[in-house]
């Protein structure tokens, strides 16, 4: 009887447990939806959302701490000492840079957007934007490119902190040989590192902004008093990098350009000039 | 005159062309429709919104995107598939819903075969789905499909009994195996409705019939033959493209002859519920097809609703409980009619 | 009659199975429908975790760890952090140690969000599934705002966090649980208590208590089959002390103690006492500075650590040798996905193939956790 008695109980709790699930579907038929409509709404995404990297250059003494704590390896950062006689400013929290940063490259495709290197940073330029959309159809193309300096420049820059190594290697020997034969080195290397400077400011007439800093470096760092937005004038000569394999970060959509620096710095160049690169990548 | 179009056109081979075509031009919009309100209905139910963009409004052209896709898929046979009956499957299954339209009454004025046996003929060619879904099954050569094809096999048969015999109590109360009586005997307001007639008999019926009628177009709960976190897909899970639309399309067509049939059955078919308030042959396909989308809508909220059965379950569900009653149902109402008339 | 000849039949269940919850292979020996054997191969998703760890500094692991079972990234980042600031011998604030908790058993419920609403999918229920997903996106929120990251966190550092809560978190915490409770009750409703769900898993890869222990099962597993063994509360770590809460088994109230629908219950319920754990320590959130005990360099003495912790999933170790360099001589992990895993083949002879899909979800492995 008992067996008699749960099939027919089996089969009520059946009918009713269907009968509530049904209620639960039928109020949630009539409850607004909690999706959001992606590319025409988005998230908000939080101050502190960790998306893709930017680096503004501005500020980066080549100190190599971001790719040091870097867990996947994805920041490649080569640098050249630079000359006694080049100036190549401060950054905004007042740290004399001594290094032309000849590559810094963070492949993100490769960047598990950790957030490790941003911390150790000390002039906090490497920093998370709220970029999120970046897809590529080539994976090379994630491998994104900060230096300010077009390739020219940086292989005369590397070139050139090598020759001045020798220089310093051939001075040290001939110093340790004579040392009266350095006073007449010295003077040679300076009219060669003013050379350098000043081609690639003419060849790429579009890139006005980056001899600025070489020719006037003086002013820039006063009227940079925080870092976000600061790389705004300089994010041209960013763009300007042609090779394919490396795409650069469109200024604009990383970060609003402040409108006071950029008239601080050479505005008339930088109107003409930022959407035709950004796009041409 | 019950198919107005023999009527103007004659009984000759156009005639009968075009009242066979109708069905075909139903069943396209109606499957294309039910999808999308599946996509809907299940996206709400689940606080989400489902399809959006295509065609604007609501995604009402997501289901045609869908079929386009398909047909423009690459078709691919299995290197290790029975060609023959691989290609030939679908095609059976397809047949099987479709033929069971000719029978379904749309409006006093049109059926596509007005036969006496109406509503056995729609239960004999529905079982012709089996053999299709078997032939999948085994054509693709595939260990999974052969065991979705097993459970379907299995389970459309077992459940033919009592949707048979539920079938039987409504037949026994109308006197008719013509559906377009058994519309007539419920003709007048909705409380002549076989549903609400020998109460309860013909209610707990209609339960048992829907019920079985679920697991006869393999609709959840009790779609074990393609159970896609066990099975994969089930028999189909080697069709791509347009095969794999015509299964697709096959399962909605199904799901509308039941709840056609159901209509018919047990809500009046194409009787207007409220006595003579908008009848007649044109309200009358209204009629029909607004309820049996509302039997349709059951089906997608149960869908969405309820997990699915297992194997042993489903057959315990329908030998030992379904049958059962279906059977100790037709007695009490067999016994109502032959006392009570 | 002559005798029917029957063969058994191999069957091969993923890599590519929608239910086998990532890329596990189970090779099923089946006869007809009934399984025979299940033979589950895995290393699919292998990912050096361990060698990984000999390269890089303490720091770096930590990624990593979020990368081991991504279902229970703050767990995983909790245990390890432990363990290098037991080698590192520091202590760190009160704050810290709340806040961990807080996120751990967050996590937790995200956790078990995800292998409840999966489990309905196994079953065939589809809507839970997606209930549960619409919660466990609310959690991720709270977690993107205090660390930017929705999935893997890099939130818990040696010696601290990466973040203090941001303002506001304590009140939007507190608006989700609100929101929340109610939620699993309609989740009982609409799955738990439904009777083809019931049918479904009850007595179905029933797991008794001494299997459960020889196969070194931990979490919701174990304590589906009713053994009362929680790390939070048997060896208590972190300051899960200070709470009160209570450890959930399993009670057999469906059919037989260990089975399917116990252990899937066991996760319901644990969702209520994390919630009352994130409650407590809301309310009794220090103040502090969380990274004040961070330190520069994390280079810890020679010496052996092995911390265990309470994932989502069961009993998460890790073993820690330090050679003094500031990079670790060798970090393994203990996962608990692969232990509960190795029972898969215990626990499934003699059931269906349909029964297969619910044992492998309800012991609730992540593929990340078994191959590391
Ligand atoms: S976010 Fe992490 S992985 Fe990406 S560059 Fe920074 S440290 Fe490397
Ligand atoms: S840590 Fe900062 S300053 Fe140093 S290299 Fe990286 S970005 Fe430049």
């Amino acid at each position: 009887m008992s067996s008699a008695d749960t099939y027919f109980k089996n089969i009520g709790k059946g009918f009713w447990t269907v009968l509530l699930g049904m209620k639960v579907t039928m109020r949630h038929l009539f409850t607004p939806a909690v999706t959001i409509q992606y590319p025409d709404a988005r998230m908000p995404i939080p101050e502190r959302g960790r998306n893709r990297l930017y680096v503004n250059m501005d500020d980066c003494i080549g100190c190599n701490q971001c790719g040091m704590a870097c867990p996947v390896g994805c920041i490649t950062i080569e640098t050249a000492k630079s000359l006694p006689t080049e100036d190549l400013g401060v950054t905004s929290t007042g740290q004399k840079k001594r290094l032309w940063v000849t590559q810094f490259d963070i492949d993100f495709a490769k960047c598990c957007y950790c957030g490790l290197c941003v911390p150790p940073c000390p002039t906090e330029c490497i920093y998370m934007t709220d970029v999120f959309e970046f897809s590529e159809y080539d994976r090379d193309k994630l491998n994104y490119s900060f230096i300010t300096l077009t390739p020219e420049e940086a292989a005369q820059k590397t070139e050139q902190a090598k020759a001045a190594e020798k220089e310093a290697a051939a001075k040290k020997a001939a110093a340790a040989a004579a040392a009266a034969a350095q006073k007449a080195a010295q003077p040679q290397n300076v009219t060669p590192s003013q050379n350098v400077t000043q081609p690639p400011a003419q060849s790429i007439p579009p890139a006005a902004p980056r001899p600025a800093p070489a020719v006037a470096p003086a002013p820039q760092p006063a009227v940079k008093p925080e870092i976000a937005g600061a790389e705004a004038g300089q994010a041209p000569s960013v763009t300007a990098e042609p090779q394919g394999g490396q795409k650069v970060s469109s200024p604009e959509s990383v970060y609003p350009p402040k409108p006071q620096e950029q008239a601080t710095r050479a505005p008339q160049e930088l109107k003409p000039n930022d959407n035709p690169k950004g796009s041409a990548d | 005159m019950h198919n107005f179009i023999t009527y103007y056109i004659g009984a000759g081979f156009w005639g009968s062309l075009v009242s066979s075509i109708i069905p075909l031009v139903f069943i396209l919009p109606f499957a294309l429709v039910a999808i999308w309100l599946e996509l809907k209905i299940s996206a709400h139910m689940q606080d989400r919104v489902g399809p959006m963009r295509t065609g604007k409004w609501h995604g009402w052209a997501q289901p045609l995107a869908d079929v386009t896709k398909l047909i423009q898929k690459e078709d691919i046979i299995p290197a290790a598939a029975d060609k023959a009956l691989y290609i030939l499957a679908p095609a059976l299954v397809f047949v099987g819903a479709y033929a069971a339209y000719a029978a379904i009454p749309f409006s006093p004025a049109y059926i596509g075969s007005n036969i006496n046996l109406g509503i056995f003929y729609i239960v004999a060619v529905s079982a012709l789905v089996v053999i299709g879904i078997l032939m999948a099954g085994w054509s693709s050569n595939n260990k999974w499909s052969l065991l979705g094809a097993m459970r379907t096999a299995a389970q459309l048969v077992s459940y033919e009994i009592p949707s048979s015999l539920a079938i039987l109590a409504v037949v026994m109360v109308a006197g008719s195996l013509n559906l377009n009586d058994i519309c007539a005997a419920q003709s007048g307001w909705f409380w002549n409705w076989f549903v609400f007639g020998k109460f309860p008999f013909l209610f707990i019926t209609f339960i048992i019939y829907f019920i079985a009628s679920l697991a006869e177009t393999n609709r959840s709960p009790f779609d074990i033959p393609e159970a896609e976190s066990e099975l994969v897909a089930g028999y189909h899970t080697e069709y791509s493209g347009m095969r794999f639309a015509f299964f697709y399309l096959a399962e909605y067509a199904n799901m509308f002859v039941v709840a056609a049939v159901a209509a018919v059955l047990f809500f009046g078919g194409w009787n207007s519920p409220f006595g003579t308030f908008l009848s007649g042959p044109v309200w009358g396909v209204f009629w029909l097809i607004g309820k049996g989308m509302v039997l349709v809508f059951i089906q997608i909220w149960l869908r969405w609703t309820l997990p699915r059965f297992r194997v042993d379950q489903l057959m315990y569900l329908s030998w030992k409980i379904l049958t059962p009653f279906a059977l100790v149902n037709i007695f009490a109402v067999g016994l109502w009619v032959v006392l009570r008339g | 009659m002559a005798e029917l000849r029957t063969e058994e039949m191999v069957l091969n269940m993923g890599p590519q199975h929608p239910s086998t919850h990532g890329v596990l292979r189970v090779e099923l020996v089946v006869d007809g429908e009934v399984v025979v054997d299940a033979i589950p191969h895995i290393g699919y998703l292998h990912r050096c975790f361990e060698k990984h760890a000999e390269v890089m500094s303490y720091q770096q692991i930590v990624p990593y760890c979020d990368r081991m079972d991504y279902l229970g990234s703050m767990n995983n980042d909790h245990a390890y952090v432990l363990g290098v600031e037991k080698l590192l011998n520091i202590q760190v604030p009160q704050r810290v140690e709340y806040i961990r908790v807080i996120m751990a058993e967050f996590q937790r419920i995200a956790s078990h969000l995800v292998s409840i609403g999966t489990y309905g999918l196994d079953i065939g229920a589809f809507t839970p599934f997606l209930f549960c997903f619409r919660d466990r996106e609310m959690i991720l929120d709270l977690f993107e705002m205090t660390c930017g990251a929705r999935l893997l966190y890099n939130y818990m550092w040696p010696g601290g966090l990466s973040h203090d809560l941001p303002p506001g978190f304590v009140e939007k915490a507190r608006a989700f649980i609100k929101h929340f409770r109610p939620a699993i009750k309609e989740l009982n409703e609409l799955l738990s208590y439904n009777e083809i769900f019931v049918k479904r898993t009850a007595n179905v890869g029933v797991l008794p208590a001494d299997i459960a222990i020889n196969y070194g099962a931990s979490g919701p597993t174990l304590r589906g089959s009713g053994v009362k063994w929680d790390l939070r509360k048997c060896e208590p770590y972190s300051v899960y002390d200070k709470f009160d809460w209570d450890i959930v088994v399993g009670t057999g109230e469906m059919g037989t103690l260990g089975d399917c629908w116990d252990r899937y219950m066991v996760k319901v319920w644990e969702i209520e006492q994390s919630l009352r754990i994130i409650e407590q320590a809301l309310d009794t959130l220090p103040e502090g500075d969380v990274q004040a005990a961070i330190p520069k360099r994390v280079r810890p003495p020679v010496g052996e650590v092995y911390v265990r912790s309470e994932s989502p999933r069961g009993e998460l170790a890790y073993y820690i040798v330090s050679d003094g360099s500031q990079k670790p001589y060798r970090v393994k992990g203990r996962a608990p996905s692969f232990s509960n895993l190795s029972l898969l083949p215990e626990i499934s002879r003699g059931y269906l193939i349909a029964d297969m899909i619910a044992i492998i979800g309800s012991v609730d492995i992540t593929l990340g956790d078994v191959d590391r």
